[in-house]
């Protein structure tokens, strides 16, 4: 039978560091390897379509005409997949999870 | 005496998701436990008849927050069995090892809530601080917290390298340290003891003939776990299921603080044994054909139908998920207990309503 060992941890843990993180005021710092966000390269990009194809969500459309890439940010969920299947790696992940998506507006670029 | 109908849920305190039951008590006593499931359903069985099944995975993955990793792999693990795929040993080991990990923070989720459910709020907090670090590991090593988003037809998006295997096994020892902490007052603690002992019995008869999974089913002294039939690295990790007699909510308890050091076990196994090579084949072609696959979720054995025709969409994609089954077996044990004991025998069979009703 265990006595006060729930005491002992309170106990150490109050007079430690919180594990907690002040958020806002101290932002997290990015993991490197995380799929945070989607950061898309206008210069090498060749409007191939490839992209828009295999997003599981729909979130991507290009138009080779008018040479837009556009995207809806809320219906994005970061699998990454357009970033694997990109030909000219103008696609990749940032790693930062601080923007978040407000609108329902498509992000064109 | 008179017996009055409770509503318990949707919407309460214990449950993380909807889930309804009329209790009929009589007195402090339940008598009968009457569910109604189905508040979140999204059809994704459906889902699979348009949904690419290489993209499919993401949508198999996204079945439940808590288990997506084994979701996800279980369905890569069906599709490579009906296209004859061999995913490369490496792949295998990786997988083996994303697994033990989202059944390590599955657990302690669970040890958790099990703790805020009865009034322990700090044991709680305490327990999710460790289930932090091994999402911290989990982010590392995939890029995702909970959506691992790694597992992929013919093997895995990612590899974990020397130098972040050594840095894993360095923190996993510091997880372990924590975590004997945190199982001795879960296990030995009088209030926490005062509060599962002898609650909610289930016994082995009644396991067996309910079609029990997982720990709820071990926790009553059946000792088996898919993890025996030898899928991903299991065929060389040789896995013993840990198992108690008891059948209470302390034994399912117990069986998931074992299943603890379980998985870190098999993890330092994976890490040893892990060979060098590929982590992906290149997968050419559509499926033919129908598989059934099973696979050991932190909750229990999770089935998977599918059946493929030669398209590149699924003709029919069937998930047979560890609460389902473990349902039945909850509402024999709801009556005869106190209703102030309802919240506790819920949360013991751990309830994950996402997974059930897909």
């Amino acid at each position: 039978m265990a006595y006060f060992e729930m005491t002992k941890l309170a106990l150490k843990w109050a007079m430690t560091k919180p594990a907690t993180s002040q958020y806002p005021f101290v932002p997290r710092q990015p993991v490197a390897g995380s799929r945070g966000r989607l950061v898309f390269t206008k210069d090498n990009c060749i409007y191939c379509n490839v992209c828009a194809k295999k997003c599981p969500t729909d979130a991507l459309v290009v138009n080779r005409k008018e040479k837009k890439w556009i995207i809806d940010q809320l219906r994005c969920i970061t699998c990454g997949y357009c970033v694997e299947v990109c030909p000219k790696k103008s696609l990749s992940m940032d790693t930062g999870h601080d923007r978040v998506a407000v609108t329902r507006d498509h992000e064109i670029h | 005496m008179a017996r009055t109908v409770i509503p318990f849920g949707p919407q309460h305190p214990v449950l993380p998701e909807p889930v309804h039951l009329d209790l009929v008590v009589e007195d402090e006593k339940v008598i009968e436990a009457r569910p109604s499931i189905g508040f979140v359903h999204r059809g994704l069985e459906k889902l699979a008849e348009t949904k690419d099944f290489i993209e499919f995975v993401y949508v198999a993955e996204r079945i439940c927050g808590i288990c997506s990793f084994i979701h996800g792999q279980t369905y890569c693990q069906a599709i490579e069995t009906i296209m004859n795929i061999a995913v490369p040993p490496r792949a295998v080991y990786l997988r083996t090892v994303w697994g033990e990990l989202s059944r390590l923070h599955s657990h302690l989720l669970w040890l958790g809530l099990m703790a805020d459910g009865m009034g322990f709020e700090n044991l709680f907090m305490h327990t999710w601080r460790v289930r932090e670090k091994i999402l911290a590991i989990i982010e590392a090593t995939t890029g995702g917290r909970v959506i691992f988003g790694s597992c992929k037809v013919g093997g895995v998006r990612r590899d974990i390298d020397a130098a972040a295997i050594t840095r894993i096994l360095g923190e996993l020892n510091e997880i372990e340290k924590d975590m004997r902490g945190l199982t001795k007052i879960l296990l030995d603690d009088n209030s926490v003891k005062a509060r599962l002992c002898g609650v909610g019995v289930l016994t082995r008869a009644q396991a067996h003939d309910l079609g029990c999974v997982g720990p709820m089913m071990r926790a009553s002294g059946i000792a088996q776990d898919m993890r025996q039939l030898g899928y991903a690295a299991f065929n060389e990790i040789k896995v013993e299921p840990i198992t108690r007699t008891e059948g209470d909510s302390y034994a399912r308890c117990a069986v998931r603080c074992g299943e603890l050091f379980q998985s870190l076990d098999i993890i330092r196994q994976a890490f040893a044994k892990i060979p060098d090579g590929p982590v992906e084949v290149k997968v050419t072609g559509n499926p033919t054909g129908e598989t059934i696959t099973r696979t050991e979720q932190p909750r229990g054995e999770v089935v998977y139908h599918l059946k493929a025709t030669g398209t590149k969409f699924l003709q029919r994609f069937r998930v047979r998920t560890p609460t389902f089954a473990n349902l039945p077996a909850m509402l024999q044990v709801l009556p005869g207990c106190d209703l102030a004991d309802v919240p506790m025998i819920i949360l013991t069979i751990d309830p994950c309503i996402s997974c059930t009703e897909r």
